[in-house]
């Protein structure tokens, strides 16, 4: 039984079930081949009648002309990109170091309501992100941070399920490497940072992909939060641009542009995929 | 002396877990909070709220036939791509999981839940162009199956079936990873142990083995799908825009988004956001109910 699998691969009816899958996989790749394949096409080959898929001569004129070409503004596409980058990274990096000590002392300090304040979590996970976007607003503009990175920032380190997943990972590890610390004379900041992070490494590598991707696409909060042109990121910019006028010019820019919006979060969990197919299983709730 | 000894034993925990509180206090549990004291106000953000009873409530179900159309779409749009991507998820897990090249695979079924909505929505737009110069129009009457082009993303009719086939194409989310990922766990005895049960093929298997051993991640799956589904607005708007025409893309958090940013009513958007609240928590509560898995 232990070499079913194998086995059931030698089977030859098992090609069903692969051309099916490829069917499949054909049906999720299309669009994304098509998106890469367009933003390399030279300006006639975009304004084909009838419409080509694939592209024929492929070129970087339009990567060149959206990082180069000024709008009506005064505002390069660079620093939309800048924008994009920096506050994703900011988040990333502040909600790994922020859920992780949160999940370290919920998991391994058996505090007093430790446990409700991990329901509260678990319940949280049920909530949807936008019920809290209006108090957000007011608290964010309350503290004066309507139009600054902040806005894009410090409302989006306390994830429910960042913490959540840290928890259901730290909590597997065994108690006697923490207690030998101790021995040893080590403090808790320097078991946490020594010795539960490092083994902890594929979870919030985990993390950093997920919450990369979902700060990277975020549209709702630069939407409500940001006013400003010069601070608007990624997803608002592709939004104006595609909503403009069609014009001849900003068709190859905006292929070029969904390139650049679309790749990052693909190429982030290409890198991590097995560190965050180690950590998924801790994903499980107990109802 | 009694705070002594509390801090003693307890202060470096709640030290390391003050930050996360602070924040998720501030921006998670106030707010909620919060959105339920509003939505029995008025408040126009310059002002101070007004106390309105459930007049905010009254008037979404029985004078607004905006919301009842946002509130029908939304319901439409969870009850096909929820559990269309829930089921799809774990029935292409459970495949991938007895295939060779499983990380290829895992890549091309999750990538494109990663990608931006507003982003693949250029594509999309592309594909379902109203014109003859959009993808499918183009297929189909080349094919001769149309001959004049269909007003996909105009017509209202055909903005939530757009809308559904992009969300569909999506929603391969965190819930597949983890079937994924569950689905290795499964130690290889139980598996054993069955067959010397009498489970003869790969259903039983399924039924028997497979899903019990799965409820955690089964229960996290569905609630990542109800509060996605139930969440639906960058790609309503990015393809259908907002207002949609007549509404036929309108979903409950287009509508909160309206009324709390462009008209700045934000007692009655609380309302919605109540609405919206207590849908996927009872919801979520629902699945908990049905996928406790307390009693093994």
């Amino acid at each position: 039984m232990i070499n079913n699998k194998k086995k059931i691969l030698l089977n030859t009816k098992w090609w069903i079930v692969y051309s099916f899958m490829l069917l499949l996989v054909l049906f999720t790749a299309l669009p994304l081949i098509y998106m890469i394949s367009t933003a390399f096409k030279p300006y006639d080959e975009l304004f084909l009648y009838p419409p080509r898929f694939f592209v024929r001569r492929p070129t970087m004129r339009n990567f060149i002309e959206l990082l180069t070409a000024l709008d009506s503004s005064v505002i390069p596409f660079s620093r939309y990109i800048f924008n994009s980058l920096f506050t994703t990274c900011v988040v990333v990096i502040l909600t790994v170091i922020v859920s992780s000590m949160g999940a370290f002392a919920i998991a391994k300090y058996k505090l007093p309501y430790g446990n409700v304040i991990f329901n509260i979590i678990i319940a949280a996970l049920m909530f949807s992100p936008h019920v809290t976007q209006i108090p957000n607003y007011l608290i964010v503009s309350k503290l004066g941070l309507l139009n600054t990175y902040w806005a894009l920032i410090v409302p989006k380190i306390a994830v429910a399920y960042n913490i959540f997943l840290m928890k259901q990972f730290i909590e597997q590890i065994p108690d006697t490497y923490i207690e030998a610390a101790r021995i040893d004379g080590a403090k808790d900041f320097k078991i946490f940072w020594k010795i539960i992070m490092p083994m902890c490494k594929p979870a919030w590598s985990t993390l950093i992909v997920f919450s990369f991707v979902s700060n990277w696409n975020d549209y709702f909060s630069p939407l409500i939060f940001i006013n400003k042109q010069a601070l608007k990121t990624l997803p608002l910019i592709l939004q104006s641009l595609a909503g403009g006028p069609g014009q001849v010019a900003r068709s190859g820019a905006m292929a070029a542009a969904t390139f650049l919006v679309t790749m990052p979060t693909i190429i982030v969990f290409l890198i991590m995929q097995s560190r965050v197919m180690k950590t998924m299983a801790y994903s499980g709730i107990k109802g | 002396m009694a705070f002594k000894k509390f801090w003693n034993n307890y202060g470096i925990g709640y030290l390391f877990l003050l930050p996360f509180l602070i924040l998720f206090t501030l921006f998670v549990i106030i707010p909620v909070l919060y959105s339920i004291f509003l939505s029995f106000t008025h408040y126009n953000i310059i002002q101070s709220p007004k106390f309105a009873g459930i007049e905010n409530y009254r008037i979404l179900f029985t004078d607004d036939d905006v919301f009842l159309i946002a509130l029908k779409n939304t319901l439409i749009f969870a009850f096909i791509t929820g559990p269309i991507g829930y089921f799809a998820s774990f029935f292409v897990a459970w495949i991938i999981d007895q295939l060779k090249m499983r990380k290829f695979f895992a890549l091309a079924f999750y990538a494109p839940s990663i990608t931006s909505g507003i982003a693949m929505s250029v594509v999309w737009l592309y594909f379902f162009s109203s014109d003859r110069y959009g993808f499918i129009n183009n297929l189909l009457i080349r094919l001769g199956i149309i001959s004049e082009p269909i007003l996909w993303n105009l017509d209202p009719k055909t903005i939530l079936p757009v809308i559904i086939i992009v969300s569909v194409w999506m929603s391969m989310g965190t819930g597949f990873l983890v079937f994924l990922a569950g689905l290795q766990n499964i130690s290889k005895e139980l598996y054993d142990a069955g067959a010397v049960d009498g489970i003869k093929n790969r259903f039983q298997e399924l039924i028997y083995i497979t899903l019990p051993s799965m409820k955690p991640q089964l229960l996290f799956g569905a609630i990542n799908s109800i509060v996605s589904s139930f969440g639906v607005f960058d790609i309503a708007v990015s393809i259908a825009g907002i207002p949609s025409p007549n509404y036929a893309g309108h979903t409950i958090v287009a509508h909160l988004y309206d009324y709390a940013f462009i008209r700045f009513d934000m007692g009655f958007a609380s309302a919605v956001a109540v609405i919206l609240f207590i849908l996927t928590y009872s919801l979520g509560k629902i699945f908990m109910k049905v996928l406790s898995s307390k009693d093994e």
